[in-house]
């Protein structure tokens, strides 16, 4: 026995009603997700049968007979689910890219910044992260509808003689995405860009390297994990996005979050919905796990 | 010629500049406009607190910015408390069986879709038969925020120095005296930033409450969210600024507590 | 023993520690009775009865063998150093007196008592830890009275014991202070401070002046000699410092790869090493290989390739193997433009070597030189500057004898 397991056993009795906690309301419920996607969808609140009973055991069983796979058979055989799930995925990618390019030089140039800058600069990053991000995305809206802001700017620069429209279309969604999640992808960036030491370049220059070229055989290589850490952040939930399309883009196509809002709440097809939310789970386990991976690593190893 | 690599670039004061202007600028252009006289957003028509006093007249929105706070305060307590054991038990426990799934039920919410949890929390108070209301978005926000909780004070407890727990062992403190006496004080800072960014979260979400809330007790991120799908009010404007306005304070609060921490010759906490 | 067993029943107070504050540890440096003096004698202890007592201490972590069956007796009132180079188990070792870790086999007595299985907190002993691991949050005052407050010890006892504590390591004025607005040595002594605050039967010191610089280490080494002796406590040092050891210690334990390789006083360990092993790394030293061609009264005669036949006096025990080496320590060797005469040194028996000087290194007080004999062999010869003005120095380039006694030399097993 060490010092170290003397601590653990109450720490770990510590970590009890936690675990209990996440086990209920966490676990359980993906449970329920599974199960009412295998229901039928009926007019009755709520609105799927069979309904689950915790007391009989042997009921379940004998409803189990009854979940039919008719649900999954509806996401794949409609075009409106695969299309949602297409796009979800294009969009995921693209923006995550986007975000790539865009937060990749700001987290180098704090990275560059001198010491007692960095710690202002990662502040102003991490301040947007607390204000509540609808507020945001409806700023933009202020900024981006039919007589806001930037019509009014274009329209008196003369760049363009009548008002664009902005609102409810990928640019704007885009622009939402991005400004949204662009915190999430600069920390783990900078996290890392930061702890690369300096003298790695001044090496890399002294042994004849172009500073181009020590940032693309030192730099980036080096970068690697921050990448994919903000990658992660940004793409896993993007998938599932819901408010952002919503409020910006069009509505002539969906993502899969609004695709399952809409079957919840509009349709009240919650059995749809769950399918939905199956289909949508299953499709975001590998980045899952790979996040999961990252970010026990970097949790544990003291980072 | 070497240290021109390491040099702070014109490209990097550019990027960052621009990126900065690109967090920022919506956020104060609605401030501003919060401010506006006009009805119109196109005129302005001088400054005036008039959304305002519309927004402390609209009884709907003021029930809904007060079921906001009271979510907020109870699940960001809850959501602290949990967070904190949660990240004992991680940075303290070594190995034990179902670490691994406790970690994967901590950080993936994190990431997790917002629709998804909603839905699947949705399903299980269905089940239960639970009343929606106060206490299920309630109970809804506490899982998602303690998560964030859990990692804030974990990754403080994991730099901490263990010599220190060691030390109070070795002057008669058993396990629990130790973490109380001395972790406990130590990583105070990164419990209240926890505490912080949980209600803040909670004040922002839509998907989560929509879900897990019952008729007639919306949130204001709800209230907030259908006003908006109609367009663009005046008085939102307000109401968003004065939530900013409360997280700032929030923010405030927060960077305190971890210069407080970094005063005393440790790293400060993350935010 | 019995205390022991009486403290342990006690079980709200942790035992060891003597909490009766009323008299202090300034009456312990008037010279006389300490405070123990002032309680019933423990039972007279069997003369020898060592009051730490290390049995068959093992230790692994996963595949490595950190402390390898090791045994040790250590004496009251004993200053201990253990020496080793990094991972040779000494910090293992000393945080299985602690308490930190737990020994997979063996048994560690103290007084008597298996404590092996004791928790860190309920143990008599105390540990100075490396970094200091002072309370950031609290001032020097509460850190120093942070291991009373948990023995239940009164407030007003608590008020005088950390004022004499404060006056021991010479911390008055700074009570209140913060450990982070210490410099370096200040914190070092609260450190101090705090370990002995609850007068510990062992206090543990595990690289106590590490963190410091050279010359503050070397007035905290006699500070801390001058109060070992004063508090008459039994202090374990854990260092990688051979200096420092031998500085301070009173015996030293050497370690290497989980085993205690030779225990024994500074000068003895210096000049009779147990084996090669400690001959190197314990200090600066010539060894040339060889076999052993003749014994008689006590000399050896060993002939070497690189130092040709040389003469040793026999230690004991006597070396039986034939391969062996002759260690020779470099101020010990001396040199001369000239042969000596061989009753020169007061011993029958010189050993000269005629080589070249390749080597000058003027270090202030010594001079080394190394010197190259004709089978390419070196030998490395240190000499004191005693005189100002270089009358006595030597050349590189210049045709010397170095030579030594037979006295000065050892053999070694190889």
């Amino acid at each position: 026995m060490s010092a170290r397991r003397i601590f653990a056993r109450p720490a770990r009795l510590a970590a009890i009603a936690p675990y209990l906690w996440m086990v209920l309301f966490f676990l359980v419920p993906f449970g329920f997700v599974l199960k009412i996607s295998l229901s039928q969808t009926a007019i009755a609140q709520p609105p799927y049968t069979p309904v689950f009973d915790f007391t009989e055991g042997r009921a379940a069983l004998a409803a189990f007979a009854q979940l039919s796979f008719d649900n999954f058979k509806l996401l794949i055989s409609d075009n409106l689910y695969i299309l949602s799930y297409l796009r979800s995925l294009v969009v995921a990618v693209t923006s995550t890219l986007i975000l790539l390019l865009i937060g990749y030089p700001i987290a180098y140039g704090m990275a560059r910044l001198p010491q007692r800058w960095q710690a202002v600069a990662m502040m102003l990053v991490i301040v947007p992260f607390w204000t509540s991000f609808l507020i945001r995305i409806y700023a933009w809206i202020n900024i981006l509808q039919h007589d806001g802001l930037l019509n009014q700017i274009l329209l008196a620069l003369h760049i363009v003689s009548a008002p664009v429209v902005w609102l409810s279309t990928d640019s704007a969604m885009y622009l939402g995405i991005v400004y949204s999640y662009l915190p999430f992808m600069i920390l783990p960036l900078y996290a890392t860009l930061s702890k690369m030491d300096a003298s790695l370049l001044e090496a890399a220059g002294d042994l004849g390297a172009s500073p181009l070229q020590a940032f693309w055989l030192v730099t980036f290589p080096l970068s690697l994990p921050g990448v994919g850490a903000g990658a992660l952040l940004c793409f896993i939930p993007i998938v599932g996005e819901f408010v952002i399309p919503d409020l910006l883009a069009g509505s002539n196509s969906l993502m899969i979050g609004q695709t399952l809002w809409l079957e919840f709440f509009t349709n009240k097809d919650w059995p749809v919905a769950s399918a939905a939310a199956v289909a949508l789970l299953l499709l975001l386990v590998p980045p899952l796990v790979l996040y999961d991976r990252l970010q026990r690593r970097q949790l544990e190893a003291g980072g | 010629m070497a240290h021109t690599v390491t040099r702070l670039t014109r490209f990097n004061m550019t990027s960052l500049a621009l990126g900065l202007a690109f967090l920022y600028l919506p956020i104060v252009i609605l401030v501003i406009y919060s401010f506006n006289a006009s009805r119109l957003v196109t005129v302005w028509g001088g400054w005036s607190l008039r959304w305002y006093r519309e927004f402390f007249n609209d009884r709907a929105m003021l029930d809904a910015a007060w079921m906001s706070l009271s979510v907020g305060a109870v699940s960001a307590t809850l959501a602290t408390l949990l967070g904190t054991l949660a990240a004992v038990g991680l940075a303290r426990g070594e190995r034990f069986r179902g670490r691994a799934l406790f970690s994967g039920m901590l950080y993936s919410p994190l990431v997790m879709p917002e629709v998804i949890s909603g839905l699947s929390l949705l399903l299980l108070f269905v089940a239960l038969n639970a009343e929606r209301g106060f206490w299920t978005v309630t109970i809804a926000h506490t899982t998602l925020t303690m998560c964030f909780v859990t990692v804030v004070v974990q990754s403080r407890l994991t730099v901490l120095d263990r010599s220190l727990e060691e030390a109070a062992m070795d002057l008669g403190c058993d396990p629990v005296r130790a973490f109380l006496l001395v972790t406990l004080p130590l990583i105070v800072p990164a419990i209240v930033a926890g505490w912080m960014l949980a209600f803040t979260l909670s004040l922002d979400d839509v998907v989560i409450a929509s879900f897990t809330t019952g008729p007639g007790s919306a949130t204001l991120p709800i209230r907030i969210y259908s006003e908006v799908r109609l367009g663009v009010k005046p008085e939102i404007n307000a109401i968003c600024t004065l939530v900013i306005a409360l997280i700032a304070v929030i923010i405030v609060v927060a960077s305190f507590a971890s210069k407080l921490s970094s005063a005393r010759g440790e790293s400060a906490a993350p935010l | 023993m019995r205390r022991l067993s009486r403290w342990r029943s006690a079980a709200s107070l942790p035992p060891g520690l003597d909490l009766c504050g009323e008299s202090g540890l300034l009456d312990v440096t008037s010279g006389e009775a300490s405070a123990e003096a002032a309680k019933p004698l423990p039972e007279p202890a069997v003369s020898d009865m060592p009051l730490l007592r290390i049995e068959g201490v093992a230790k692994s972590f996963g595949n490595f063998r950190a402390v390898d069956k090791l045994s040790l007796d250590i004496r009251a009132g004993e200053f201990f150093a253990l020496l080793g180079p990094s991972g040779c188990g000494k910090t293992t070792l000393l945080r299985m007196l602690a308490g930190f870790e737990t020994p997979d086999e063996g048994r560690i007595l103290l007084g008597g008592n298996d404590i092996a299985q004791v928790l860190p907190h309920e143990r008599p002993v105390n540990m100075m830890f490396q970094n200091y691991a002072l309370f950031p949050h609290l001032s020097v005052r509460d850190n120093i009275a942070f291991g009373l407050r948990r023995a239940g010890m009164a407030r007003k006892d608590i008020a005088t014991r950390v004022a004499e504590m404060v006056a021991l390591v010479k911390l008055e004025g700074l009570e209140k202070r913060k450990p982070d607005q210490l410099s370096g040595g200040q914190r070092q002594r609260v450190a101090l401070a705090r370990s002995l605050a609850r007068r510990p039967q062992v206090l543990l010191l595990d690289e106590p002046l590490a963190a410091l610089d050279k010359k503050l280490r070397e007035s905290t080494q006699g500070e801390l000699m001058e109060l070992q002796r004063r508090l008459g406590t039994t202090f374990i040092i854990v260092t990688h410092d051979q200096e420092e050891a031998m500085t301070m210690a009173g015996r030293i334990g050497v370690m290497d790869a989980g085993r205690l390789v030779q225990v024994a006083t500074p000068r003895n360990l210096y000049e009779a090493p147990a084996s090669r092993w400690i001959a190197e790394f314990v200090g600066d030293i010539n060894l040339f290989n060889g076999q052993v061609a003749a014994r008689e009264n006590g000399r050896l005669t060993v002939s070497t390739a690189e130092a040709g036949t040389l003469s040793v006096s026999e230690l004991w025990p006597p070396v039986t193997k034939e391969v062996v080496s002759v260690a020779i320590r470099p101020e010990k060797v001396k040199l001369s433009r000239r042969a000596p005469a061989s009753d020169e040194g007061g011993s029958h028996a010189i050993n000269r070597l005629e080589g070249v000087v390749s080597d000058v290194n003027y270090l202030g007080g010594v001079t080394s030189y190394r010197v190259k004999l004709e089978t390419g062999a070196v030998v490395r010869a240190s000499m004191a500057n005693t005189a100002r003005l270089d009358v006595d120095a030597y050349l590189a380039g210049q045709r010397v004898v170095a030579w030594f006694t037979a006295d000065d030399c050892l053999v070694l097993e190889q």
